[in-house]
């Protein structure tokens, strides 16, 4: 079964990268800065949010993560199907 | 440890096929200043590097992991619609003959990838230095590559991966300072 790249697929994985992009800039940060409290707290929140899109999005479109580092469980292989990140 | 994510850091679309950018665009695959001479060149510096700072080269160099998908994405779709005709007047026709349409780790002359690129002196300040430059180098060649095209598709991801540029050189130089306070502090015991 080919995963269907409809507009819903593209809004979900953009939501999911900005998030991620939240969280990579301020790791970042708080490698260099580890005691500023807010830019904790914004870590914090969005690391939640983050695992909530991905949740989402894993559970129409598949594993993001292997080794059974994904959230949903399941019900068939889907980890080694296309689309790989370059096809879509 | 590392654990592979089946999505890019930032959406890479191009809208044509477009040969002659993929030969310049190689620069950043298997170039001297590219994102894979970035990757190894932070990662294998944590071993000696001191503790405060081995978090930061372990999150940079695996964000340049991302941006060599990136790169890669953006190569493989700029030639992945293009004849050996149209390659060869894209000035890749000996690429062609060697490697066909997969992708190579060399820079935009042809000269493979090699550990020549990268240092490693066990000095913090000297490799942290090393790496400001080479952060400085990659944005100055994105610039080039943006001044390069008109594929507006393309220039978006080329600019997301120039910003990225000026933010780790702007890390790499607090973890200097970083060090020269903790170096500072040790004088005074």
């Amino acid at each position: 079964m080919t995963i269907q790249l409809d507009e819903n697929y593209y809004r979900m994985l953009t939501d999911l990268q900005a998030a991620d992009f939240v969280l990579v800039e301020l790791t970042l940060y708080l490698d260099t800065h580890p005691t500023d409290r807010a830019a904790l707290q914004q870590f914090n929140d969005f690391s939640m949010k983050r695992q909530k899109l991905a949740y989402e999005f894993q559970l129409a479109y598949g594993p993001l993560t292997q080794f059974g580092q994904s959230g949903p469980p399941q019900n068939s292989w889907r980890w080694a199907q296309d689309p790989w990140p370059w096809q879509v | 440890m590392w654990i592979y994510e089946k999505k890019l850091q930032y959406p890479v679309r191009v809208s044509k096929c477009d040969p002659h950018m993929a030969k310049l665009l190689i620069e950043q695959y298997g170039g001297a200043d590219g994102e894979l001479a970035a990757a190894l060149r932070y990662l294998n510096q944590r071993y000696t590097i001191p503790d405060k700072v081995i978090g930061l080269l372990t999150d940079i160099g695996t964000e340049e992991f991302a941006h060599l998908e990136m790169i890669a994405t953006m190569i493989y779709k700029l030639t992945k619609d293009a004849t050996p005709d149209q390659l060869k007047a894209a000035g890749l026709g000996d690429y062609y003959v060697n490697h066909d349409s997969a992708l190579y780790y060399q820079n935009a002359a042809g000269v493979p990838w090699t550990a020549a690129y990268i240092q490693a002196k066990g000095d913090p300040i000297a490799d942290l230095y090393e790496d400001i430059a080479a952060e400085e180098k990659a944005r100055a060649t994105y610039q080039w590559l943006i001044d390069l095209t008109d594929d507006v598709d393309l220039q978006d991801g080329l600019k997301f991966l120039r910003e990225r540029e000026i933010i780790h050189s702007m890390r790499f130089r607090e973890a200097v300072e970083i060090l020269k306070c903790e170096r500072e502090a040790q004088k005074i015991f």
